[in-house]
């Protein structure tokens, strides 16, 4: 598929939001300025960009617990990210969701969730409101390969290929549920599984290239706006980092020689690389860019810093639309 | 007026809903064939059903696949539609309960406000009918524990149709539990839509001597009660709370202050249920108002066996709730 120009540059600067946020996030739990824990998408670039990509702006789309790349590359801006992330009132959940559940409906971000594969339900939802309603918008459910195992996404699949619904069920294989990996816990080829529902299932095997994923998912995208219903789209990829950061295990779970094989597809260099030699943009322009969103990050941070903590009261807020209880 | 019975009584109101806001939809088991009372009543025939008047994109049925049936009503509410869902049987609500703890109850809270789940899942207790312990329990107390999720358990025809019109118009989700034994009663009802908010008991009887707080199929139980300790000199008071979440506390605080007795009679199970927490409440906020110890009649903490000469003594009736009555005025024994 052929992009402009500008959406190739798209492509790059929103990867890049993710690797210097989750760098900057990681650095942050570290040293004890983000509560809790998160879970990067360093290395996953490619996969949640390629794929957010292939959406429309009013498209849907829910995630999971390796959350904050998923609002990012559909579009979300950082410094309420980065204020929910520390805590903060001005935070995209008024500081009650945090690093696992972000959720930013202004980009069709319905929410990530700390649950594997429980988002995919709602998903399906979003789906069928649009299916009702004649909104023509599609909805796209990340999850990862842990949650290929879980009941809800066969029960979703299932149900969202009988009543044909506009969705694409993406699967972010990065190799492992944690330290599990995948190929000792899961029977056969995520994507083959599709088969069983009636609906096409596609491997994208290099994950790492962002356009290669794009071309991949927007071949889904179209067909559910088509009016021909779901698609399951796997996507080869790996974590840089550990599963959350600072977590520290008794063993290496991933053998040097793998970890140091997907190192070296890292896939925003790659696309830099692409984007250099096609001509598309030279080196200072790049450069630039990198600077361009570094600065971005920096004053989600110091949005972040500004915000005020939430009031005590907010514990008790949005319970229900109308107070009562203890929300009263 | 018309005469109409719950179950009908349920089915007008999801009809004018539907008829009034085009986002309402309604989806779940077997509802195109309206095995379990999606229109209510015999009118099916006569009338033509959901199907028919609402069509194959409003009316769905489902795979039989809890988990994603309530989730995906959660990520339709969260995007413009206002779903009912039928999940027939209370006890396959448990094979939901990550999308009702996790999703439906926490999603709005969760995201800081974002989301609204203008979002309905009925279902009904079969308790009382042979049915055995996968088919009877009443389950509402463990979802009373879990916030954002509203909950109602109506006792009459009119509270079925007017807390259930209120239900769909609401922008919470709301879990109605519906008593089986319950679907035949008949009384009525105003005609036309019609709604009753939550939050507000409904007397069903005034007292002077004893308060009972009475839910679900209780209700007629502790009516039949109240007429039989009349004959005794006793004076009942019954509140129906109608909605568990949110409870009308006001009108069940204020009886008690002048019955200075209460006894609650639920049908949920005893430990934690819903006669614990109402019993707690009033022990913190009219201790001083009581006369005698709150009594409690519930369901013992058992799982419910088939056979009717083991099930039918477990819930609550008349004679127990009467004897409960008796106990709390120091009149037990005499009758």
């Amino acid at each position: 598929m052929t992009l402009a120009n500008d959406t190739l540059l798209e492509m790059q600067r929103r990867m890049l939001r993710i690797r210097y946020f989750d760098e900057r996030a990681s650095k942050m739990v570290k040293r004890g300025e983000i509560p809790g824990t998160v879970h990067t998408s360093i290395g996953q670039e490619a996969q949640v960009v390629g794929a957010c990509m292939a959406l429309g702006d009013g498209d849907y789309m829910t995630g999971n617990h390796r959350s904050h790349g998923h609002p990012i590359g559909k579009g979300a801006a950082l410094g309420p990210l980065m204020a929910e992330l520390v805590g903060k009132a001005w935070g995209v959940c008024e500081g009650k969701g945090g690093s696992m559940h972000l959720a930013d409906f202004k980009v069709g971000s319905l929410g990530e969730s700390g649950i594997v594969g429980s988002s995919i339900p709602i998903a399906t939802g979003a789906a069928l409101s649009s299916k009702v309603l004649g909104t023509g918008k599609v909805s796209l459910a990340f999850f990862g390969d842990g949650a290929a195992n879980q009941g809800c996404l066969y029960e979703a699949m299932n149900l969202a290929s009988v009543w044909k619904l506009p969705i694409v069920f993406l699967c972010e294989n990065n190799q492992y549920a944690l330290s599990t990996p995948a190929h000792t816990v899961t029977a056969g080829v995520v994507a083959e599984r599709a088969h069983g529902f009636g609906m096409p299932g596609l491997r994208v095997e290099d994950g790492q290239s962002v356009l290669t994923v794009h071309d991949a998912v927007r071949e889904a995208v179209d067909r559910a706006r088509a009016g021909k219903g779901p698609t399951l789209v796997e996507v080869l990829t790996y974590r840089f980092n550990e599963h959350s950061e600072g977590l520290r295990l008794a063993v290496d779970y991933r053998n040097a020689a793998e970890k140091e094989a997907w190192l070296k597809r890292d896939p925003v260099k790659m696309f830099r690389s692409y984007l250099e030699e096609q001509g598309i943009a030279d080196a200072a322009m790049l450069t630039a860019m990198e600077a361009e969103i570094m600065a971005e990050v920096d004053a989600a941070v110091q949005f972040a810093e500004e915000s005020p903590f939430p009031e005590p009261s907010v514990a008790f807020k949005d319970i229900y639309t109308e107070p009562f209880g203890a929300g009263q | 007026m018309t005469v109409m019975s719950y179950l009908g009584a349920i089915g007008a109101a999801q009809r004018e809903a539907m008829e009034a806001d085009e986002r309402v939809i309604i989806f779940g088991e077997d509802v195109e064939a309206n095995v379990y009372g999606t229109m209510g009543g015999k009118s099916r025939a006569d009338k033509g059903d959901f199907l028919q008047m609402f069509g194959s994109n409003r009316i769905r049925n489902t795979p039989i696949s809890e988990e994603v049936m309530v989730g995906t009503a959660a990520g339709a509410a969260m995007t413009g539609l206002r779903p009912i869902v039928d999940l027939s049987y209370s006890t396959f609500l448990y094979m939901a309960m990550d999308q009702f703890v996790n999703q439906v109850a926490k999603s709005r809270y969760m995201f800081g406000g974002q989301a609204s789940l203008p979002v309905v899942f009925r279902s009904a207790m079969f308790y009382g009918l042979s049915t055995a312990a996968h088919h009877s329990d009443r389950p509402y107390p463990m979802f009373m524990n879990v916030p954002g999720l509203k909950i109602m358990a109506p006792a009459s025809p009119t509270d079925a149709k007017g807390l259930l019109r209120t239900a769909i118009d609401m922008d919470d989700p709301v879990m109605s539990f519906e008593a089986c034994m319950l679907w035949g009663m008949k009384e009525e009802v105003e005609d036309g839509a019609f709604h009753i908010p939550f939050g507000v008991a409904r007397t069903v009887r005034t007292g002077n001597d004893v308060t009972i707080v009475a839910i679900s199929s209780a209700v007629p139980a502790a009516v039949q009660a109240a007429s039989r300790l009349e004959a005794e000199g006793i004076s009942v008071e019954i509140i129906d709370p109608r909605t568990l979440v949110p409870f009308d506390w006001e009108t069940v605080l204020n009886s008690v202050a002048r019955t200075g007795r209460l006894v609650v009679a639920d049908p949920a199970n005893r430990t934690c249920g819903a006669a614990a927490e109402v019993s707690a409440v009033v022990a913190e906020k009219a201790f001083d108002s009581l006369k005698a110890p709150i009594m409690r009649v519930t369901t013992p903490d058992t799982h419910i066996p088939f056979s009717p000469v083991l099930e039918k003594p477990l819930y609550p009736n008349a004679d127990t709730i009467a004897e409960a009555v008796r106990k709390v005025t120091g009149t037990s024994g005499r009758a």
